[in-house]
């Protein structure tokens, strides 16, 4: 979707603020709220390409004016009445609706070294034919889909070159949406930074994206 | 000079201090609701936040990147299949799943980015700082790399190629700085203690504490 997470190359965010010294978390709330999103993770009752849409999907304005954790918070919320794992009236209560049954948590503390070690790799052992080959000229579809892509705007209709064949991935365009994994080849895919912003970059400068099989043509 | 301005602006402007008591208490409403319905068990949360505040941080991959400087082999070995050579060192999982090393050099200069979201290397470097998650950084870093650079005080002669990578699938990637020249005798350990977050993002470069202290 054509919404204000995908920033790349937009002019008017101002400039860097860089913190000295930076503390992980700046408020005890913020590290609750990260906690609670990898622990619910655990339920997988959604997939990451899932919550990063769920991200996306804050209008704009408020998309801006939050942080980055109040934004886990509100697609935490959200994905989880969407799922059923919470009802809307519970979260405005905070508490269970009388007579729900207690779960017993997916993820328990003695379990949490091990999942992170563990991680969830989203390459697939599948054979799946690779469109492209690496040194190959490619081109970036022009496509604008209304839901989750790991397409950029900036780079849509651009001339690229593969530059790695990375293997067999989850495809997050279906993945975010239970339309299945789909998987296929990923590549790097450099363009020259003139390629994309025009005269005003550099000559020698190139832009690396990581893309799949779905969202390249032949050039 | 424009960047301590911005620097000193940071102190009181994060865009996440106007309303924290609001926040506070929505986020412990929603925790107790889910350790009350089961969803969540208090311990591994304490346990999730220890990890990445004492456990999980940039020097994992300050270990990575002074190894990789003593040892040219495991250079090899880290620029060829990334993932295997970090979790070689004990280094793996959690954002870490699929990794690529992208090497500076006197003529290249590696820059990462996650235009769409704030993809970041977790296994190595730990949780991404406020700076890479904001919207001025993931902006501006593929239109203007060479702009951002000089804010954060790193001007590049016009013949480096710099690089940008921006992290649109699930591969995370590291920068290997330049070793600085004047380091010869020094240990690994000595190394990996002058390695640092911002340079393995790209933002800064690796240098002796003396040269840091004439700036």
């Amino acid at each position: 979707m054509n919404s204000v997470h995908d920033m790349g190359g937009m002019h008017g965010m101002g400039p860097i603020q860089y913190e000295r010294n930076e503390p992980v978390f700046h408020e005890p709330w913020e590290a609750r709220i990260f906690a609670l999103n990898r622990a619910v993770r655990a339920w997988r009752t959604w997939t990451t390409d899932a919550s990063r849409h769920a991200v996306e999907l804050i209008p704009a304005s408020e998309y801006l004016r939050m942080s980055y954790y109040e934004q886990r918070l509100h697609s935490l919320v959200e994905l989880m009445v969407k799922t059923g794992l919470v009802t809307r009236a519970e979260v405005e209560n905070g508490r269970p609706a009388p007579g729900s049954p207690k779960a017993v948590p997916a993820l328990i503390g003695s379990a949490v070294p091990g999942m992170l070690a563990k991680g969830r790799p989203k390459n697939r052992e599948v054979r799946v034919a690779a469109r492209f080959k690496v040194g190959q000229r490619v081109r970036a579809r022009n496509i604008h889909p209304t839901g989750h892509t790991r397409l950029p705007r900036y780079a849509r209709g651009k001339l690229g070159t593969i530059h790695l064949d990375h293997g067999v991935y989850v495809f997050p365009d279906t993945n975010a949406d239970s339309l299945g994994e789909k998987p296929q080849h990923l590549y790097s895919v450099g363009f020259a930074a003139r390629e994309l912003w025009g005269e005003q970059a550099s000559s020698r400068d190139a832009v690396y994206l990581d893309m799949w099989d779905d969202y390249l043509e032949c050039a | 000079m424009e960047f301590l301005v911005n620097m000193k602006a940071a102190k009181h402007d994060h865009g996440h201090q106007a309303v924290p008591s609001n926040l506070t208490l929505r986020v412990k409403a929603l925790e107790s609701l889910l350790v009350e319905k089961g969803l969540v068990d208090p311990a591994a949360l304490d346990a999730l936040i220890d990890t990445y505040e004492h456990k999980v941080g940039p020097r994992n991959g300050a270990r990575v990147v002074a190894r990789a400087w003593v040892d040219h082999a495991y250079k090899e070995r880290l620029l060829t299949d990334a993932t295997a050579a970090i979790e070689e060192l004990g280094y793996t999982g959690e954002q870490g799943e699929h990794m690529m090393v992208v090497a500076n050099g006197p003529k290249v200069h590696n820059l990462i980015v996650c235009t769409l979201c704030s993809c970041y290397p977790w296994a190595v470097l730990g949780l991404p700082p406020v700076w890479y998650k904001s919207a001025p950084y993931r902006s501006r870093a593929v239109i203007e790399p060479r702009g951002v650079l000089r804010e954060f005080g790193l001007e590049l002669p016009e013949d480096v190629e710099i690089r940008v990578w921006d992290s649109t699938a699930e591969i995370r990637y590291l920068v290997l700085p330049e070793r600085p020249p004047g380091s010869e005798k020094l240990s690994e350990e000595e190394l990996a203690a002058l390695v640092t977050r911002d340079a393995m993002v790209g933002v800064a470069k690796v240098k002796l504490p003396h040269t840091a202290a004439n700036l």
